[in-house]
């Protein structure tokens, strides 16, 4: 594809480029065949800029990242391309000049904070290593310049720090070592790969902030990898889309965001629900159909067309990446030819500023929600001071033992038919309080009645007649499915021992009906779910849950696991499974926009503590607790202009163990607002609002 | 970031049958060896060309010859057929202890750690106090107390080869019962044994069977050996490590001990052959190169 080769032109394109990637396609061949997982892509950087590549999970956008400083692997190679940094052909580099190219001048921090750390060397020694092999300092300068980097990271007491082992540290603080690291040799350009996507909201906007200041005072060019627009749009001036393994559009960071030219830009802004555009009763999100393509065999023309909304009859043929106005390209016939795609969000108002427009919506969010209060039907689940301490090995022998409150005391009731957002950081005990609702663990204290019967302490067998009102959805699709039994017999299992099928034939009918209603073939009853996509994977598990016909259900982070697409396919799933069958869902999830999407009520967890309760408009308009307010404020929006202009409120630090508690108010070592009270007494979680509560000395103050 | 490995260079890519073969070329090997003495010790009567207990004093320790292809032993017994009927022993001796051990100890190892706390504690326990002596000397100590006997050693075997399984099926278990397909049979309400036998025990039996292909070869070494130190089989009847034993001090007679040993080695080796082959297989990070 010669066309491919078009370079774009930068809008400041008067500066040479410190890198750039062009044409370059790396292949795996694997025993099934061949996967072009980079197939054509040209990119540049420039000195400070921040560039962000976006896509779903195998459009490429990491191989490329890694191809760039040649970290592929059997059985990848990178097949053909140029790849010029500060004009050395990468290519062509010996083993030597690619080590010092590598950790010298590009670095690279990668997802996982807690495998990229070598786990039994010392924090200083990892450190000091990277600066004294590329030959730049010796041992000693090394160390001071270590303890220097780590305080710049935010670390607390760097000189401590760099003497720990990195188990001693959390994920957020084993991202700021890589970044410390990362920066050590004074890098022209760092890559990074996913870096916040494991980490907690508060913890990520903590990062996010470090890389803009990064990229601010050592003028370091960055390039953000991400699934997450928001991230993206946080961070970068430009952006590259990726999709099958082809960039398909590229632009300036705010125009991209605010005017998509391509059908997949436009429907990864349309698949998440944004924070700053609701609109009370509209839940549908909008879709495309279909799954990822298989990388093994690209689609024929333009690869979106399978799944594009838009498509035309020129679709059959491969389009090219063409500029169509300075800096901004896109690889899609329709907008080429003059094609207008629908605006981002059409139910918002695109015109007014987002200050006016969060005021107007809160109105109408809170006549909403008082409706919903006043037709609330019967109590569905009542928990009472519930309680789920787990005990752990004593650390001596003659030590105290020591106990993991994961869930401390938490009121709630659920009413039939609505749906209750759980959200909390990491360790705040909402999986925990979802597994004590459908009984997998056995509260500490308190109680959990169901539909009027207490089932804190059933045993399983006077619990099993519930557990066919009762279900769960779980967070990972891979895990939740067990692999050795075809989709038909997860399906029937469930029936046949509930006595809910009588005989083979209304058995099989029923999982047909199943599939049907989760919108899946009936030919998937005789595959074993290894041969299902993620997203499939969870419709097989919410058509477990629904095979015995529960009431209520309990939904585990359902969506997280899942691309944006996939994510807003299953929500729209949900959304309609809880009209057609009148569902009560307890909803847990960490990604607040989409808790708002779902939730009537959301309920706000801090260490085990309920923090607030209120109706989801109400929360977000006017949120009582200071933690509510920084985790909405930490949030992310895909949308570079508000990005830019939200005031926001940082926690710091990070949240203290569930072992050894804070006293007063769990909060109050964060809280900007905390005084002498808060650490004396515990404060109650009292109705400020109707419908809103909130476990504060000084709700709505901040 | 300096640690990273440097890309490889890539080797042309075969073709997958090549490559099959080449993977699993020692596997097929061992599965014909194993085959062969399978269909040995089926058909021992009629390949046999003596009766292996028949008395000939007179033809005694004879070199190998057309009449008797390897040889006769100090009684005169033709060695071809006591090494063909040795095999029927052997194979019945190993996979009577390898299977009844493992059944007995998967079932147990899962019980442990399914249930955790008291019951693991108790059942891991017992485990570690059989683990406590070697084995060897333990199972000789045993077949000694019940008197000698293919029976009676075999039940010796099986007290000290039940640990190692018990062990290996509660650290697997331990790893299924916390996924999520577990939790969400429990919330369908299903009963704790069908949760454990039909959804978790399932999951965890790749690498049993791993252990137990490889471990068939070496109970059968173990049973040979306790024959050969005189506590497997009643005298006449013919068994490889009660041959080898014969002719151990018959030096100048070197056939009487080698045939039975080359038979011992060959099973063994076909099964860790066919071991190593299903280890492969069943671990994809092993079957991706």
């Amino acid at each position: 594809m010669p066309d491919d080769a078009e370079i774009i032109k930068n809008s400041d394109s008067d500066s040479v480029p410190i890198l750039s990637v062009e044409d370059l396609r790396t292949h795996f061949f694997t025993d099934q065949g061949v996967v072009r997982a980079v197939d054509g892509v040209t990119f540049h950087v420039h000195a400070g800029e921040t560039l962000g590549i976006v896509g779903e999970s195998g459009s490429g956008k990491s191989i490329t990242a890694k191809s760039v400083i040649r970290l592929i692997e059997e059985p990848g190679r990178i097949v053909s391309g140029r790849i010029d940094f500060r004009g050395r052909d990468v290519l062509t580099l010996d083993h030597g000049a690619l080590r010092r190219l590598r950790g010298g001048e590009v670095a690279m921090v990668f997802q996982d904070p807690m495998t990229s750390l070598n786990p039994v060397l010392k924090i200083a020694r990892q450190l000091v290593e990277t600066m004294v092999e590329h030959g730049r300092f010796s041992p000693k300068a090394a160390l001071a310049r270590a303890v220097d980097l780590l305080g710049r990271m935010g670390i607390n007491a760097p000189k401590r720090a760099v003497e720990s082992y990195p188990h001693q540290f959390s994920g957020g603080m084993r991202q700021r070592v890589m970044l410390a690291m990362g920066f050590s040799n004074e890098p022209v350009l760092l890559i990074a790969d996913e870096p916040t996507t494991a980490l907690d909201v508060t913890i990520q906007a903590q990062i996010l902030d470090l890389l803009r200041e990064l990229n601010a005072d050592f003028g370091t060019a960055i390039i953000l990898i991400s699934h997450d627009l928001g991230v993206i749009a946080n961070i970068c001036s430009r952006i590259v889309v990726m999709y099958a393994g082809e960039v398909v559009e590229e632009g300036p960071a705010e125009k991209l965001l605010a005017d998509p030219k391509h059908p997949y830009t436009w429907a990864l802004l349309n698949a998440v629900p944004r924070l700053d555009r609701h609109t009370p009763g509209e839940k549908k999100l909008v879709t495309i159909e279909g799954t990822p393509p298989d990388p093994l065999n690209w689609p024929g023309g333009c690869r979106f067309r399978p799944r594009c909304p838009f498509a035309i009859d020129a679709c059959g043929e491969h389009p090219a990446l063409k500029e169509f106005e300075p800096g901004r390209a896109a690889r899609c016939w329709v907008t080429q030819q003059g094609g207008v795609l629908p605006a981002v969000g059409v139910v918002a108002d695109a015109q007014s500023s987002p200050q006016p427009r969060a005021a107007a919506r809160s109105t109408v969010s809170y006549a909403v929600a008082d409706a919903a209060v006043a037709t609330r039907g019967e109590v569905l689940l009542e928990l009472r001071d519930v309680k789920k301490h787990f005990p752990l090995a004593k650390t001596s022998f003659f030590g105290e033992p020591r106990v993991l409150h994961a869930v401390d005391g938490v009121d709630l009731t659920v009413f039939k038919g609505e749906t209750v957002g759980l959200v909390g950081e990491s360790g705040c005990g909402k999986s925990t309080l979802g597994r004590l609702i459908v009984r997998l663990h056995e509260p500490t204290a308190g109680s959990i009645a169901y539909g009027g019967v207490d089932i804190s302490h059933a045993n399983s067998a006077t619990i099993r007649p519930l557990r066919r009102r009762l279900q769960m959805i779980f967070q990972d699709p891979y895990a939740s499915l067990n692999p050795r039994m075809t989709v038909g017999q997860i399906l029937s299992g469930p029936l046949q021992f509930h006595g809910m099928t009588q005989g083979a034939q209304a058995t099989a009918s029923r999982v047909r009906e199943l599939l049907d209603v989760v919108g899946l073939p009936a030919l998937a009853a005789d595959r074993f779910p290894l041969e299902f996509s993620g997203g499939q994977r969870q419709r097989v598990s919410i058509a477990r849950a629904l095979a015995v016909s529960p009431e209520f259900i309990v939904a585990d982070e359902p969506i997280s696991a899942l691309d944006v697409n996939i994510q807003a396919q299953i929500i729209n799933l949900l959304i309609d499974l809880q009209q057609r069958f009148a569902l009560t869902y307890l909803f847990i999830a960490h990604d607040l926009a989409v808790v708002r999407h779902v939730s009537d009520r959301i309920v706000v967890l801090y260490l085990g503590k309920v923090m607030e309760i209120a109706p989801a408009g109400a929360l977000f308009a006017s949120p009582l607790h200071p933690y509510t307010k920084s985790l909405i404020s930490a949030a992310p929006i895909p949308d570079a202009a508000v990005e830019r202009k939200r005031e926001r409120l940082r926690l710091t630090g990070e949240p203290p163990s569930a072992i050894d508690l804070p006293s007063g108010c769990r909060f109050r070592t964060r809280c900007p607002i905390a005084t002498e009270l808060c650490a004396n007494e515990i404060p109650p979680l009292i109705e400020h609002r109707p419908g809103q509560w909130a476990a504060c000395h000084f709700a709505g103050k901040l | 970031m300096t640690a990273v490995a440097l890309p490889q260079e890539v080797a042309a890519p075969a073709s997958s049958r090549r490559r099959w073969l080449r993977r699993y070329a020692l596997a097929v090997a061992g599965g014909v060896v194993i085959l062969f003495w399978f269909a040995v010790a089926l058909l021992a009567p009629v390949i046999s060309p003596f009766n292996p207990e028949f008395v000939d004093i007179a033809s005694r320790l004879q070199p190998p010859s057309y009449a008797h292809w390897l040889g006769t032993d100090a009684l005169g017994r033709d060695v071809l057929s006591r090494v063909l009927y040795g095999s029927r022993i052997s194979l019945i001796a190993g996979f009577s202890v390898v299977v009844i051990s493992a059944v007995f100890g998967t079932v147990l190892g899962a019980i442990a750690a399914y249930a955790r706390g008291r019951v693991e504690d108790l059942l891991m326990r017992l485990t570690d106090l059989v683990l406590c002596f070697p084995p060897i000397i333990l199972a000789m100590a045993i077949a000694a107390a019940l008197g000698i006997g293919t029976t009676n050693t075999i039940i010796a075997m099986l007290i000290v080869w039940w640990p190692k399984y018990a062990r290996l099926a509660r650290s697997l278990v331990l790893v299924q019962r916390s996924q999520e397909y577990v939790e969400a049979a429990h919330v369908l309400g299903f009963g704790h044994a069908h949760i454990l036998f039909r959804h978790v025990v399932p999951n965890a039996i790749g690498p049993l069977i791993v252990m137990v292909t490889l471990d068939l070869g070496n109970a059968i070494l173990v049973f040979a050996g306790l024959s050969f130190l005189g506590l497997g089989v009643v005298p006449p009847t013919p068994e490889w490590g009660a041959m080898v034993a014969e002719g151990r001090e018959l030096v100048q007679q070197w056939w009487v001990a080698t045939f039975p040993g080359i038979a011992i080695l060959s099973v063994v080796m076909g099964f860790n052959f066919v071991g190593d082959g299903i280890r492969d297989w069943l671990d994809p990070h092993a079957r991706r190169r």
